[in-house]
């Protein structure tokens, strides 16, 4: 086992206290290169949490992240550059309003990684043909539809290679007629081999995407496996509580059950 | 979204149509003869005025007004090359003080009081004051090398807008959501690339319009220089009436002042409608 390189991310023991409530308490995760790993659990178990304390955007009250092998966690550490090698996307896409679909793409590559223009554009076309979106570059932000917004979204975190990408529940405020195309954009992400942790309610396409459900509660991951298996037959009372409270409320809502050409 | 073109209205909607026309027509009317009666009136009554003549000849002699009009003129230069170095100057105070107070880490504290202080004290402190205290107080200390009283006059407007300046800068960058900083930041992005590419473009364009009303108010109180001596239009204006004993002098540097600002607020104004209309869909950001 030593002999293998680390995983790509590893958490510790992970704990984060909010005004006195332990959101994360005692959270181990572990994932591999290419993995894709589903976080599920109800709203306030910890899953946006995580994410954020795993691209530094909170700091852990204890425990250890590591990104490569390295502690990310220590204090010491350079945050924007560890944040450079992790992409996140947010729930409420977070584009810069002031800025056109292109330049928010280029914004990192060429401030960050100093590319130059010609460079760091060609890329981001590159990218926008591989979504579609390459007649809106020159548009801005809020001339877009939530999914074109959440897809350039998505290209903007990929385009500066991150090893690792964060979802953090990217389609719940999509209209259900938009979420397919994001989902079929992520689906893509996972054929490429693109290391990511998502957050989602989704969860027909957690059956689809994941190679690892993990169902958190009380601020930790409380059972784990194959989707199939955590979705389809699981262990715990919690996790069949939760599932069935899920579908039920998602039964008959196209949000639930569709995943467009999937 | 249906089709625009080629779709010819109903009956009921060429009626809907043809009311609003009416009425819109009606309104401005009613508008326009109402403006031109009070106008009017208003008019009658200051021309009527029993001392009316007298005004007229004190406050509004052409003659007086053209032959101090050159003077008037090469006043308004001071004051616009002023506005221009005061301008800039409270505008970069003003933002590098709003810059030190939204630091957040506690390494900062002392920088943040004394920046709040700043701004507690020169916006509270009557401008004649700060200029007083600037013009007469700093040149008795007689150091070697004190800068001409046009100089010291300027640094007490630039300090005493430069605080209230900060104030509306800080407001715009504190109405940026804090998920652009958090985006950015999750790109990799310091600290100040992510104020200087994200959170103040877009906290200045949102605060624009209250920026040009402080230096609209700027340019007016450049005039107060005069109090220190140097020959601005306000006090090219006092030495004329002096000579004249007629107050038409004032009401051309007045009327000066107005059109100063005129292309101010337009430019700005149409630099806002242009930069909304570009971004938003629905003209409303």
């Amino acid at each position: 086992m030593s002999e293998q390189p680390p995983p790509v991310l590893e958490c510790r023991s992970v704990r984060k206290v909010f005004r006195g409530t332990a959101v994360l308490d005692g959270l181990n995760l572990t994932v591999a290169e290419h993995d894709v790993v589903v976080l599920i659990g109800a709203s306030g178990s910890g899953k946006s949490t995580l994410l954020r304390c795993i691209n530094l955007l909170e700091t852990v009250d204890d425990g250890d992240i590591l990104l490569d092998g390295e502690e990310i966690t220590d204090p010491r550490i350079n945050a924007d550059k560890v944040r450079q090698r992790i992409g996140i996307v947010f729930q409420a896409f977070n584009l810069f309003p002031h800025l056109s679909v292109l330049d928010n793409i280029t914004l990192a590559p060429r401030r960050v990684h100093k590319r130059s223009k010609a460079e760091a554009e060609e890329q981001a076309y590159a990218w926008l043909d591989r979504v579609g979106l390459r007649s809106h570059a020159r548009e801005y932000p809020d001339r877009l539809s939530g999914g074109q917004q959440q897809r350039v979204a998505i290209v903007r975190a990929l385009v500066n290679n991150p090893r690792l990408l964060l979802l953090d529940e990217v389609t719940s405020a999509l209209d259900p007629q938009l979420v397919g195309e994001v989902l079929a954009t992520i689906r893509d992400l996972r054929e490429a081999g693109t290391t990511m942790i998502i957050a989602t309610h989704e969860m027909s396409f957690a059956r689809r995407v994941a190679d690892r459900v993990c169902f958190l509660d009380g601020g930790s991951i409380v059972e784990e496996g194959p989707p199939e298996q955590v979705l389809g037959d699981p262990q715990l009372p919690r996790t069949r509580a939760f599932l069935q409270q899920v579908t039920s409320l998602r039964d008959g809502s196209p949000g639930g059950t569709a995943v467009p050409g999937a | 979204m249906s089709e625009v073109v080629g779709h010819s209205p109903s009956g009921r909607q060429l009626e809907r149509m043809a009311y609003r026309r009416r009425q819109t027509i009606r309104s401005v009317v009613v508008a326009a003869v109402s403006t031109l009666c009070v106008g009017l009136l208003l008019g009658l009554a200051i021309v009527n005025a029993p001392g009316w003549d007298r005004v007229q000849a004190r406050f509004f002699d052409p003659q007086v007004a053209w032959r101090y009009l050159p003077a008037i003129l090469k006043g308004l230069w001071l004051n616009v090359r002023l506005l221009v170095f005061c301008a800039l100057g409270a505008l970069a105070l003003g933002l590098a003080i709003a810059l030190v107070r939204t630091l957040r880490p506690s390494v900062f504290f002392p920088l943040r009081v004394l920046a709040t202080s700043y701004t507690y004290v020169f916006r509270g402190a009557p401008l004649i004051i700060v200029l007083y205290l600037f013009v007469f107080g700093v040149p008795g200390l007689r150091l070697q090398g004190t800068p001409s009283v046009l100089v010291l006059g300027g640094i007490a407007l630039v300090i005493t807008y430069g605080a209230y300046l900060a104030e509306v800068f800080r407001a715009g960058i504190e109405s940026v959501h804090p998920s652009q900083r958090a985006a950015a930041r999750s790109l990799g992005l310091t600290y100040g690339q992510t104020m200087r590419y994200v959170v103040l473009p877009q906290a200045v364009r949102r605060v624009a319009p209250p920026i040009l009303n402080d230096l609209v108010a700027l340019q007016k109180d450049v005039g107060l220089i005069s109090l220190a001596g140097p020959i601005d239009a306000i006090r090219a204006a006092q030495i004329a009436s002096i000579e004249t004993f007629d107050y038409t002098p004032y009401v051309v540097a007045g009327v000066l002042f107005v059109l100063l600002a005129i292309p101010l607020v337009a430019v700005t104004d149409a630099v806002t409608v242009r930069a909304a209309r570009r971004q938003s869909a629905e003209g409303a950001w």
